[in-house]
């Protein structure tokens, strides 16, 4: 089983943590950074037969990558395999000169700023720290250090953003030139702060930011970027492609190894997820043992089924031959009949329409377990 | 049993007024349950029944009273079950009449009390709750004596929650309704006033003995449908089950029948011997026809074949309810089925959703109309979707509505009588404070949301009773409504044309609102014939996708998109647009129907 070729690193530590935020992340815990990193080392270690020798992509998410102490930071990478695209996530607040001169020493080629938004009220509402000068600054110093692949993500759907907040936050990330942008809508995750404190106004202005989407795209499309993913923009460059290689191999269903508290794996016929707690992380890795993971097994109409989910929110199109097992053919006529889904040659892509409604799209092309086909 | 020593009673009342209570006292004070065992409300057996408070399926208890054998029929208490009470009352020679003193006479109180006139029963007046401090027994007293023309010292005054003079009225029974006078020489008739269905033993019939005696094993004769049984038992309710050899002229009891096919019985036929039949039924049973009708479809379409059953078992033991197959393109196989009024539709769909275990959908209700064509030929129409276009004239059922109320909610009663084409007949006050208004109204009027509109109009405090009054011409037309371009057959209503538009109008924008967006523009319109005179969209979703999807999201989302399409399921398919089940329900959320 082996031949991973994406290698995703949890880092869980922040500085502090986003009102919005639901994915494992810690406040504090400078002292455990080291700690930390030795057991990502060792679960990669116990893990060394699964990926290929070289790696196409290795990928840091958090958390807070940027925030690990640069001493913990230098040895992660030190001790990590080598590959193609090696992307690190950070906060703009967070980038440093020193910071920016250890990635780029460490062979990092990409970095993912988590921008939001360019305006203090908004940030704001969001609980970030970070404000507009900061991200300004952290593009300067990525920039002179020689980091020329930059991402930025942006957040529409904020409580109190307009469309035309929006279109200036589009405004101003484009003046930056990124060669890469994510734009995600927010999500009140339950159990978050941010749930608790704004949970009652995103159904009612869920309507009201509708067409934000349809805004992202056609700004961001129309100042030459390539909506390659529902959430996603690379920059034409007639040199490079500019899509993000690690994410590319989620969408395109290839087998990934996570590591960290919380990272989930996919490898043939199954998945894995580490249980998000960091003492019993460290605990089962200082003693050799895997960490403590849940286990999700994945048959071959379920691995099909995601195919044609994740394949579909690409620019690309899909082999129908490929997913026609749990294919809805009916669904698929009245779709393409809407102008919704495109067929030819054996090949099916969404329309843009199709991809804003590539939701109810793939809910409706997929034959799930309990259904049986409609003739 | 010497006939001079029975009486055979029913108590009447308005619901609420206290005739269950009354009914558990006396069964209580005569030793037929003892305290122990004493439920209350022991005749409502259904749970049904006892939640709402209210008396569905009339039951006879006989009991023992100062060498006298009582016989005391329950009979149903609201308006829909008319048939019932007067089925009821026609196996007694006399009647309870309760009013509760705090509340005073009131609509079902006047329609029991003709009903019982009617009958030439002996109406015992009593009022009830007198130990409540908002009673006034005095005042009472006096409107039910100027109802029944009797005096006030002759109306009884109880209280069945603590006993309180109820002994008195069971002296009154023996002393003022008259003891049977069945003649026990003649050829042996027995009234049908109700039956149930035992599983294991078959059709039960309640019977009263009006002439001559039957004897178990005898070969019986079910007079109008000719069915002939042997009765495998036969006795009577003490409240349980207690078997006689004998049943004899004056007696209420039932006869175990055997019969497995509730239709070869019917309440109301005259049950006679093989060996002697009777030459004439008994009179004046009439066969009631259910003026209010409805489809109902199971929600999932395979447990039609359940629904089925479940009808034919309810039919056992609910002589009005009326059914046959429908076919909607919309909701797929259901029945079309006729009530005696609205609340008779909602126990029965009750009943079939707690007893039956059935998830329904019961669509709009409307009237029985009675259609004449070009050609002359006559026809009755339950379902608005197949109002033929040919037609020369549709009648629609009338009703003479009373209302009573306090007098300063006569204003708004009046407008809304008005504002569904009543017509006003007269208006008397009852007392100083209460005012009984008499209109005419069309039936149709009365099914969509009469109930809710006269209560929240006089905060709850209207009383509301009424009587069919016979059918007249109507200038009516039918509204089809059209989503996404295709009549959704089970939305179709039937309209005066004047209420035509704005009904039309207030539907579509309710169908709007129930009906969630699309992948595609939902277009819904109303119209009369190829006119349209309504018309909104559904406007198609503009985004419907999870933004963020990366290694860590991919179990989580799949399953979200699992639910999504479950979710669409529900719903039922008009053409290629998903309509949720509560939106064929859109016409009874109509706020305030026509302003």
């Amino acid at each position: 089983m082996s031949g991973i070729r994406h290698l995703y690193v949890h880092i869980p530590f922040c500085a502090s943590r986003c009102d919005y935020c639901d994915f494992v992340s810690l406040t504090g815990r400078a002292d455990q950074h080291s700690r930390y990193v030795e057991a990502l080392l060792a679960e990669l270690e116990l893990e060394r037969e699964r990926p290929t020798p070289e790696l196409e992509t290795v990928y840091l998410g958090g958390g807070t990558p940027s925030y690990l102490e640069p001493e913990a930071l230098r040895r992660l990478l030190e001790g990590l395999p080598a590959a193609g695209e090696l992307s690190v996530e950070a906060n703009p607040e967070t980038v440093t000169t020193g910071l920016a001169e250890l990635l780029v020493e460490a062979g990092v080629n990409r970095v993912s700023l988590g921008a939001q938004s360019f305006q203090p009220r908004l940030l704001e509402v969001l609980g970030r720290h970070a404000g507009p000068d900061d991200i300004h600054r952290a593009i300067e110093i990525l920039r002179e250090a020689g980091v020329d692949n930059i991402s930025l993500d942006l957040l529409y759907g904020i409580p109190g953003q307009s469309r035309d907040d929006l279109g200036a936050d589009l405004d101003q990330a484009l003046a930056l030139a990124p060669e890469h942008l994510s734009c995600y809508e927010l999500e009140a995750k339950p159990g978050t702060r941010f749930a608790h404190a704004h949970g009652a106004e995103l159904p009612e202005q869920a309507d009201a930011v509708e067409d934000h989407l349809e805004l992202v795209v056609e700004r961001l499309t129309a100042s030459g970027y390539r909506w390659y993913e529902t959430a996603n923009f690379a920059r034409f460059e007639p040199e490079r492609d500019l899509r993000s290689v690690h994410n590319l191999g989620y969408w395109r269903g290839h087998d990934y190894l996570g590591i960290g508290i919380g990272a989930v794996s996919t490898a043939g016929d199954l998945r894995w997820r580490n249980a998000p707690s960091l003492s019993r992380y460290l605990q089962a890795l200082e003693t050799g043992k895997e960490p403590p993971r849940e286990t999700e097994a994945l048959d071959e109409a379920t691995k099909l089924r995601e195919r044609l989910m994740l394949g579909l929110r690409l620019d690309e199109p899909v082999a129908i031959a490929e997913v026609e097992p749990v294919l809805d053919r009916g669904a698929l006529t009245r779709l393409s009949d809407l102008g919704l889904v495109k067929v030819e040659g054996g090949l099916m892509t969404l329309s843009t329409r199709g991809r804003m409604l590539g939701g109810a799209v793939c809910a409706e092309l997929i034959v799930w377990p309990d259904e049986t086909l409609a003739a | 049993m010497d006939q001079t020593k029975i009486r055979n009673f029913s108590i009447i009342a308005h619901i609420d007024h206290g005739k269950s209570t009354l009914a558990d006292r006396i069964l209580e004070l005569t030793h037929a349950v003892s305290k122990r065992d004493m439920r209350e409300q022991v005749l409502d057996s259904m749970d049904l029944e006892r939640e709402r408070g209210i008396t569905i399926k009339a039951q006879a208890v006989r009991v023992q009273w100062k060498g006298h054998e009582l016989n005391l029929i329950d009979t149903p208490g609201h308006v829909d079950f008319t048939y019932e009470v007067s089925r009821s009352l026609q196996a007694c020679e006399g009647a309870l009449l309760v009013v509760d003193a705090a509340q005073g006479i009131e609509a079902q109180t006047l329609a029991n009390a003709y009903l019982a006139i009617e009958n030439n029963l002996e109406i015992v007046p009593v009022l009830n709750k007198i130990d409540l401090p908002q009673a006034d027994p005095e005042g009472t007293a006096i409107e039910v004596a100027h109802l029944l023309g009797d005096a006030p010292e002759h109306v009884l005054a109880i209280s069945a929650k603590t006993g309180e003079g109820v002994e008195a009225v069971l002296d009154a029974v023996i002393e003022r309704i008259h003891a049977p006078a069945g003649d026990m020489s003649t050829p042996p008739r027995a009234l049908v006033f109700d039956s149930s269905y035992d599983q294991y033993r078959g059709v039960v019939a309640f019977v009263r003995m009006i002439d001559g005696s039957f004897s178990r094993r005898e070969a019986l004769k079910a007079m109008a449908l000719g069915t002939e049984f042997e009765p495998e038992e036969i006795g009577f309710f003490g409240p349980s089950m207690s078997p006689v050899e004998k049943l004899e002229a004056g007696e209420v009891g039932y006869l175990v029948t055997g019969l497995k096919d509730v239709a070869k019985l019917r309440v109301g036929d005259t049950i006679t011997t093989v060996a002697r039949p009777a030459r004439e039924p008994l009179p004046g049973y009439k066969d009631v026809k259910p003026m209010v009708f409805a489809g109902l479809f199971p929600t999932d379409s395979d447990a039609y074949p359940e629904l089925r059953e479940a009808l034919e078992k309810l039919k056992l033991n609910d002589a009005a309810l009326l059914y046959e197959p429908e076919t909607s393109q919309a909701l797929g196989f259901g029945f079309r089925c006729g009530f005696l009024g609205l609340l008779h539709m909602e126990i029965v769909r009750e009943r079939l959703e707690r007893e039956f275990d059935l998830d329904l959908l019961v669509t709009a209700p409307n009237v029985a109309y009675r259609v004449k064509m070009q050609g002359g030929a006559e026809l009755e129409v339950h379902n608005p979707a197949e109002m033929p276009s040919d037609r020369e004239e549709v009648l629609e059922p009338y009703i003479k509505a009373t209302v009573i109320v306090p007098k300063e909610f006569v204003g708004s009663v009046m407008e809304l009588c008005n504002d569904r084409r009543g017509r006003f007949d007269h208006m008397e006050y009852l007392s100083e404070q209460r005012v009984m208004l008499i209109y005419e109204l069309p039936l149709g009027e009365i099914v969509l949301d009469f109930y809710d509109q006269l209560k929240s109009r006089t905060r709850g405090y209207a009383s509301f009773d009424y009587d069919l009054s016979g059918f007249r011409a109507g200038d009516l037309v039918r509204v089809d409504v059209l989503v996404g371009g295709e009549p959704v057959d089970a939305l179709s209503l039937i309209l005066h044309r004047d209420g035509a538009y704005d009904t039309g109008r207030q539907l579509v924008e309710k169908l709007r609102e129930e009906i969630p967006r699309q992948m595609f523009d939902v277009p819904i319109q109303a119209a009369i014939g190829s006119r349209v005179i309504a018309r909104e969209t559904v406007k198609a979703k503009r985004k419907d996708v999870i933004a963020k999807c990366y290694g860590g999201d991919i179990s989580r989302k799949r399953k979200l998109l699992e639910k999504q399409k479950k979710g669409k399921k529900r719903m039922k398919q008009v053409g290629s647009v998903e309509v949720p089940q509560e939106a064929f329900l859109a016409v009874l959320k109509l706020d305030g129907g026509k302003k």
